[in-house]
């Protein structure tokens, strides 16, 4: 690690902004994952192709690039029958990342949601999802991650499991936790009912250093939900966006944002405070290398 | 307070053992099942739909009352069978080929079932061949089927296709949903409908087997 790297928070609160990757799905998709098979199946199978794609997105200016293991928790592997193998999946996935940007960029550990709803709404005991979320995070954390981003999370208290679970396993390296927010007729709620001011009250109470959304419906929206997140939190800000909802254009699924339009409405962003910004679903290299673009620019102004 | 009104409140309060107990003391006191369903379950599951649509309450809240409804329905089923009480109508329900993701199925199941319509559930991962042969074993006027990746959509297309082959059209409607599933799809696919959310999709269901 170098002395740079070293101080990931101390730069954002400096008031630096650091650039993240975008999506993974649609590039392993391009490099022959077939439709339902799980991602992770990559790292042990093909962790060059996760290289290369690492390298892509590190070529375009991220930053931080992001490890194949958002399904990489032992309840979400159960469904592959791949549980027994929670280490190995998560151990190969940084290391195919870590061979790729060396230490030019951060590597960020990606911790999705379990993918079962806790009790009393569904099926999953609490307490085993803690246990198999600091399985997930030990094994992310002894691999040499320099960031734990949880993400996509709709649950506040599966959320603050995870965060908590990070802490406890991996207590060296920094938390980030992002929620996804849909804007309903009485404002932004995640599907599971949680508001930003009780994300921000929840991941912050849980220990998480940086919060934020991914995922979500488009760009423009995000600046809705920066704007709230900044309102009622003073820790820094991420904010990984969508290309928009997919359309249909003839025969293709197409995320409709493009590079250029997703770079215009970053300024916007930034200019509110967001100081860590990357892509979700539908984003490419291309659309870092504009964001990349955007950033420079603002650190030229400045 | 009446039993019947007692249950819909009790049912939205999501109260499943409750709502057990008294549907079971309304049918000891010869209450007919069928004003249980529509004057408890289904009035109670309309409050709670509305709610939800205002998102006064949220997905949670729905789960318990859908909890609580299926308490006091698994009871009533029975019965409604008996009687020969006609429902609103019955449709296949499930999430596509690859598709672990069955929440938003899930609710239009809750929603369809609070509807008065009977739901035959498929789970997740449902392969096209599986919807078409299990509406037609089970009589079914309507397919619904979800899909939350844009990976697994085009196995939207194939129940539709089959629905054809088989010459079923006029007599099985086919239904779409899911997060990147719009109503340009369904067209494109020959869907007869599409439904942008539950209770949405419930509206596009009454309308296709009136």
């Amino acid at each position: 690690m170098t002395t740079h790297m070293r101080n990931l928070l101390d730069r954002l609160k400096a008031g630096d902004v650091i650039v993240g990757d975008g999506a993974w799905g649609t590039l392993l998709m391009a490099r022959g994952l077939k439709p339902g098979e799980p991602p992770e199946t990559v790292n042990l199978t093909r962790s060059e192709v996760l290289e290369e794609i690492a390298r892509q997105y590190l070529d375009a200016g991220a930053e931080i690039v992001t490890t194949n293991t958002f399904g990489g928790s032992p309840a979400r592997l159960r469904q592959y029958g791949l549980d027994g193998q929670t280490e190995a999946v998560n151990r190969a996935a940084v290391e195919a990342v870590r061979r790729a940007v060396g230490d030019r960029a951060y590597v960020s550990a990606s911790v999705g949601p379990c993918g079962h709803l806790l009790k009393p709404y569904g099926d999953a005991d609490p307490a085993d999802i803690a246990a198999g979320f600091e399985r997930q995070i030990r094994a992310l954390g002894a691999s040499g991650v320099d960031l734990i981003c949880i993400e996509t999370m709709t649950d506040l208290t599966e959320a603050a499991l995870a965060v908590r679970a990070a802490r406890a396993a991996a207590p060296d390296v920094p938390v980030m936790a992002t929620m996804t927010f849909d804007k309903t007729c009485r404002g932004f709620f995640t599907v599971m009912g949680v508001s930003i001011e009780q994300a921000v009250r929840g991941l912050t109470e849980a220990g998480a250093d940086i919060l934020g959304s991914n995922c979500g419906n488009g760009i423009e929206i995000m600046i809705d939900i920066a704007r709230q997140f900044r309102a009622c939190s003073d820790r820094p800000i991420a904010i990984q966006s969508n290309a928009g909802l997919p359309e249909q254009r003839g025969a293709a699924l197409v995320y409709p944002e493009e590079p250029d339009f997703m770079a215009a409405k970053a300024a916007t962003l930034l200019e509110l405070g967001v100081s860590l910004i990357g892509g979700c679903c539908g984003t490419s290299p291309e659309h870092i290398r504009a964001l990349r673009r955007v950033v420079d620019q603002r650190t030229t102004v400045l | 307070m009446t039993v019947l009104t007692e249950i819909a409140e009790s049912l939205q309060r999501g109260e499943d053992d409750r709502v057990g107990h008294l549907v079971r003391d309304a049918i000891e006191q010869q209450v007919p099942a069928l004003d249980i369903l529509n004057n408890a379950l289904l009035a109670g599951m309309s409050v709670i739909g509305e709610q939800f649509r205002l998102r006064e309450i949220f997905l949670p809240d729905v789960l318990l009352a859908a909890r609580a409804m299926y308490a006091g329905l698994d009871l009533l089923k029975p019965l409604l069978a008996r009687d020969g009480v006609p429902r609103a109508g019955r449709v296949v329900l499930g999430s596509v080929q690859g598709d672990l993701h069955d929440i938003g199925k899930n609710l239009v199941g809750i929603m369809l079932e609070g509807a008065g319509f009977e739901v035959i559930d498929l789970g997740s991962d449902v392969p096209a061949k599986r919807f078409v042969d299990a509406a037609e074993a089970h009589g079914a006027s309507v397919i619904g089927v979800s899909a939350l990746l844009t990976t697994t959509m085009p196995v939207m297309k194939a129940v539709v296709e089959l629905v054809r082959a088989r010459g079923l059209n006029g007599r099985l409607s086919v239904i779409v949903g899911g997060a990147p599933v719009s109503d340009a799809w369904a067209r494109e696919i020959g869907a007869d409908g599409y439904g942008y959310d539950a209770a949405n999709a419930v509206e596009r269901v009454r309308a296709l087997v009136k």
